[in-house]
């Protein structure tokens, strides 16, 4: 082939695949975590275990990591390139401009990814890394027993309104942003069919709204008193 | 019926537009959209002022000059229609109707609301044919065609080549043009030996006219006067990475047979 | 000066294979050092430009639209007709070309159409293996249907945009040698002046309609295939931008125009629907197979409700006059015959100027469904355009100018009378005669472009030194400069006139006259009233036409004038031939030659010729040359459709 074919990540339509691989796997992950969460409704027993589980196996949870880390990068940095070509390609606006075919969470990518990752970054710190000064309760790291206690920091964070109050918000971001990307990456990796559009519109709109829920159940189940 | 127009009027394409208010009376629901700016011109004319310069030629719908952003939408709020096919019997009397040019990087302003569009001549140069020589070529029934694909490339074929997808889009993406373009021929038996090839070079010529990327939005196929389904932005996607992929492998090859 | 028409003589069957070997041929090395000049870029430009790219030579590409795959061939409906013969219905080359001869009621070169007919056979194996996507069967085998009237099904088609696609396919082809470099193409540049010298066609002179620069360009031969000349009746159905310009500049500088006054007029268009209109929208005439046209038998039943009209008080008229075609008329005479019924204060619709096309029994008979499978896109259209529904109510329909017959005179080689300066597809006069067949001016197009400019054009160079090594001629030639000059001050004359009236007023008022007086009937008192009109109104245009702005930047207004400048001029001339030939063929039809019963009347005895006009001065009438022409193989009928 006399082409000198350049990488398919160099062009517009290989980046958008970046974007939809990246984003592929940090789905599972929403789905995982998310699965994962909802034990806290099984008792702390159950939650605990899974997290002692997965600290107890440093090459499944460093494996995960690094696979999100690099997930997260390349999403995160082929979405500022993108949305930077994207803005030159149109330099002067259109006074009027009315839309037809698209929709809020379409238009809103790129703003709910940036609340998500702003999410990320405080629920790391808030949960993961234990920085809980001025949140009004003490961070639990360990249980009796010496092990993490996901569960009671769970349940004394999510008394917090805010907190909450934040998550609901990053809870809507990331539906919409999922919402979106659960169909159209189907359509950048050119694996759609006309004959199943539809059908992955609407599987898009429950999984979304699935992950909505699963996720909203656990603060609200605490703030309401449910879990305690 | 009257109208209130808000026109973006520009020298050239350096220097800066801006919005001219005209009042127009006298139009009949049967005037075109075109023929209700022939009548403002002739007015414009008559009192020794610039005509607004817009491209316009066959007035049927298929020739693919004309484009207007009308009230915001590519071609007006007719659908399946280009803007010489808009009628104003569309409009309420007494509308205000704001008219722009296409917008986009890649299709500069030259005056008014007509837009330098050679950017996509270029793509087509890129690799937009299947390199038969004339006259060097086999009986037409030699290879027969079945009706669905030749359906679907005709599909595909429809395209004016008038740009409204990359007006329409909010990144100013060639992703429908451009897909529409390459599965035409990557439908075909004909367009087999060089599907590869035309694939990826159509591509990066799209990317190095600075066109936007495609993020799914789907404006495009709903402002497209020919219904081109975005269907095939996806194939499109598919051939470029299964182009890229075998590019590879045949580079790889070589290089271990060098 | 004799015209020589340079036909080879001998079997018809085996005159272009001998004419070709007998063709001069350039040597491969020295292709590249001739540049060709392409005027135009719809299916004759973009075919020749792409197929001489090439072979080699250096060819400059220019139209006024801002891509060549804008060129109004694009608009073409129908399809495209070839001797293919793949129906088994007795089709062949033969038959292609008599069909053609007849049907062009014996005002063509017997020779050209027999080549026309030969190589339509290559056109559509070219236009397959470029892609473009024609219409298929279930089998995988191309379709093809029965077209204008045609007894053999020989037309191939790409849904009702066939001449997009096979326009597409001569675009791409020319794409292709833009980016292999063979092939510089100059979009919106409009060809303003033809520059010869010594005799011979050496460039041209054109205007950037983006800056409003004007250039010279010299070459060793220049071709023109700017299409036709309809525009002059201001509505037609011709695209806005088309322009007599290019030829008209050709004729002024010495190359005959031929047959004039062979208009074709349409007879299935949407009817004029105000005094703003800008074009007239064509429907293909495939309506005609289903659909019955007719009007009430009484003038008074015009304003009445189609539905309301009983039968015994419809007469349809085709059916009527011509019991054995009925509604499947040719052409011509449907648009007569329609015109004879408006005349009589017998037409519907605004003005009286329409007919009913009628589906009532067809609907009835085939059922809707049925008619929305074969018509489904034109009733679309129809009810698009006009805001009625023509599944309720009968559609209206109404001839309209919709392709020239006539054009630059061309002999065998396609070569004007003017050495170096070709003429390929509408922009010639050659093939078609009076009157020109559906579905046969896509096959002209890319006949002449693909398939005779790249074998003739190679003759004439063959013949003369390159340009590039003579260095003969550059862009300081005087008479480069002067021509340059030409252009220069015929825009600046136009820019200070600074009148009171638009360029639209100016072409309307030409646009009537002509319909009326050179329109679909022509007789001798309203032609010589135009001829007196006509050089009044040009008078007025130069002295009293409105163009603001400047000429160095885009201005669309300036573009205008220039072309109605040319076609004020051009309407003289064709009143002029059509008042010199006092016979009815075609399309063209004088009222003094008609049968009793009001059918056109041939007269083989003083007209069977070409009418070429030669232009000598801007204050004296052209003078006639006449090419006679010989039938050897299809025998001079009268037509007849009772």
């Amino acid at each position: 082939m006399s082409t000198q074919a350049s990488s398919l990540t160099n062009t517009t339509i290989g980046k958008k695949m970046v974007m939809a691989v990246s984003g592929l796997v940090l789905f599972g992950f929403v789905i995982g975590h998310m699965l994962g969460n909802l034990q806290v409704f099984l008792g702390p027993d159950a939650i605990n275990g899974y997290s002692h589980t997965l600290h107890a196996t440093p090459v499944l949870i460093w494996g995960a990591r690094s696979v999100l880390l690099v997930a997260i990068v390349a999403h995160a940095t082929t979405a500022i390139s993108l949305a930077r070509l994207n803005r030159a390609a149109r330099p002067v606006a259109y006074a009027v401009k009315k839309d037809i075919a698209t929709d809020y969470a379409a238009k809103t990518m790129f703003w709910s990814g940036l609340t998500i990752a702003l999410y990320i970054a405080y629920h790391l710190a808030h949960l993961t890394f234990g920085m809980t000064k001025g949140l009004g309760y003490q961070h639990l790291p360990f249980d009796a027993n010496g092990l993490p206690d996901v569960y009671h920091n769970l349940v004394q964070s999510f008394r917090v309104p805010w907190c909450t109050a934040l998550y609901v918000v990053a809870q809507g971001a990331l539906s919409m942003h999922l919402y979106h990307g659960a169909w159209s990456l189907f359509q950048t990796l050119g694996v759609n069919h006309k004959r199943y559009n539809e059908t992955l519109r609407s599987s898009a709109v429950a999984v979304a709204m699935a992950v909505c829920v699963g996720f909203l159940a656990v603060p609200l189940a605490v703030l309401f008193g449910v879990v305690k | 019926m009257k109208f209130k127009l808000n026109v973006w009027r520009q020298e050239n394409a350096k220097s800066a537009g801006r919005f001219e208010k005209y009042d127009i009376d006298g139009i009949t629901s049967g005037h075109s959209f075109l023929e209700m700016l022939d009548v403002l011109n002739e007015k414009l004319v008559m009192q020794g002022k610039d005509p607004i310069a817009f491209d316009h030629d066959c007035r049927e719908g298929i020739c693919g000059s004309c484009s207007l952003v009308v009230n915001g939408r590519a071609h007006g709020p007719q659908e399946a229609a280009t803007t010489c096919q808009l009628h104003m019997r569309k409009f309420r009397d007494g509308e205000e109707i704001n008219v722009e040019p296409w917008r986009a990087g890649a299709f500069p302003v030259i005056r008014d609301l007509a837009v330098d569009r050679s950017s996509l001549d270029r793509i087509i140069q890129a690799g937009g044919y299947v390199s038969v020589r004339t006259g060097a070529v086999a009986e037409a029934n030699a290879i027969p065609i079945s009706k669905d694909v030749a359906d679907r490339a005709m599909d595909a074929a429809a395209c004016i080549g008038c740009g409204a997808c990359v007006a329409a889009c909010p990144n100013a993406s060639a992703m429908l043009f451009t897909a529409a373009k390459v599965r035409h021929l990557n439908l075909l038996p004909q367009g087999q030996p060089e599907r590869d090839m035309r694939t990826i070079k159509m591509v990066e010529q799209m990317d190095a006219e600075g066109f936007g990327a495609c993020s799914n939005h789907l404006e495009c196929e709903a402002a497209c006067p020919k219904q081109i389904s975005a269907d095939f932005i996806g194939e499109l996607n598919r051939d470029l990475a299964t182009a890229m992929l075998r590019a590879r492998g045949a580079s790889g090859n070589a290089s271990a047979g060098g | 000066m004799a015209l020589q028409s340079n036909c080879p003589t001998g079997p018809i069957e085996q005159r272009w294979e001998k004419h070709r070997f007998n063709l001069k041929l350039v040597n491969p090395a020295n292709k590249r050092k001739y540049e060709v000049i392409v005027v135009g870029s719809g299916l004759a430009g973009g075919a020749a430009a792409a197929s001489l790219g090439e072979l080699g030579y250096k060819v400059q590409c220019f139209c006024y639209q801002d891509s060549p795959r804008r060129a109004h061939s694009i608009a073409a409906q129908g399809g495209i007709n070839s001797a293919k013969n793949y129906q088994n219905d007795g089709d062949s080359v033969y038959r292609l070309f008599y069909d053609t001869v007849k049907g062009g009621d014996y005002r063509s070169r017997e020779s050209n159409v027999y080549r026309l007919a030969e190589v339509s056979l290559n056109v559509i194996d070219q236009c397959v293996a470029q892609g473009v996507p024609f219409a298929r069967e279930y089998g995988g085998m191309l379709d093809n249907r029965s077209f204008g009237g045609a007894q053999v099904s020989r037309t191939f088609y790409a849904r009702g945009q066939t001449g997009q696609q096979l326009l597409l396919g001569a675009y791409s082809a020319l794409e292709r040698q833009v980016a292999a470099g063979t092939v510089a193409m100059h979009t919106r540049h409009e060809m303003l002046e033809l520059i010869v010298i010594d005799g011979r066609a050496r460039g041209i002179v054109t205007r950037d309609l983006s800056t409003g620069k004007i250039d010279t360009h010299v070459a060793d031969a220049v071709v023109i295939a700017s299409g036709g000349y309809g525009n002059v009746f201001f509505l037609s159905t011709n695209a806005m931008g088309c322009n007599v310009t290019a030829t008209w500049r050709a004729h002024k500088k010495g190359a005959f125009f031929a047959n004039p006054c062979f208009t074709q007029i349409h007879p299935t268009c949407i009817p004029v629907k105000g005094d703003y209109q800008s074009k007239l929208t064509l429907m293909s005439e495939s309506l005609r197979n289903d659909g019955r046209v007719w009007v009430p038998k009484s003038a008074e039943d015009c304003e009445k409700k189609p539905g309301d009209i009983p039968e015994a008080d419809r007469d349809y008229f085709l059916e009527r006059r011509y019991p054995a075609f009925g509604n499947l008329v040719p052409r011509d005479v449907a648009s007569r015959a329609t015109k004879v019924v408006c005349d009589e204060g017998r037409g519907v619709g605004p003005g009286g100027l329409g007919v009913y096309l009628d589906f009532r029994d067809s609907i009835e008979r085939l059922g809707k469904p049925k008619i929305t499978e074969r018509y489904g896109n034109l009733f679309d259209m129809y009810h698009h355009i006009t805001d009625e529904n023509p599944y309720e109510a009968p559609m209206r329909i109404y001839p309209a100018v919709h392709y020239t017959m006539g054009g630059l005179w061309v002999d065998y080689n396609l070569m004007s009378n003017v050495p170096g300066l070709f003429v390929l597809g509408e922009a010639n006069f050659s093939d078609h005669g009076a009157n020109r067949l559906g579905a046969s001016a896509l096959m002209q197009g890319l006949s002449d472009g693909y398939f005779v400019i790249p074998y003739t054009l190679g003759d004439y160079l063959a013949k003369v030194a390159p340009t590039s090594t003579a260095k003969d001629v550059t862009k300081d030639h005087v008479e480069v400069k002067a021509a340059k000059k030409v252009v220069t001050d015929r825009l600046k004359t136009l820019l200070a006139v600074n009148g009171k009236r638009t360029v639209d007023s100016f072409h309307r008022e030409l646009g009537k006259l002509m319909w009326d007086e050179c329109g679909m009937a022509r007789n001798e008192k309203g032609l010589n009233g135009a001829l007196e009109k006509l050089p009044v109104l040009r008078e007025e245009f130069w002295k009293n036409v409105c163009i603001p702005g400047m000429g160095e930047s885009m201005n669309q207004e300036l573009e205008k004038a220039g072309r109605v400048a040319d076609l004020l001029e051009l309407g003289e001339l064709m009143c002029r031939d059509a008042l010199n030939r006092n016979e009815s063929c075609g399309g063209h039809f004088r009222e003094e030659s008609a049968t009793e019963e009001g059918e056109a009347k041939r007269d083989d005895e003083a007209y069977c010729y070409v009418a070429a006009w030669e232009h000598t001065g801007e204050k004296t009438a052209p003078t006639l040359h006449k090419e006679a022409l010989e039938f050897e193989y299809v025998k001079l009928s009268q037509r007849s459709y009772k």
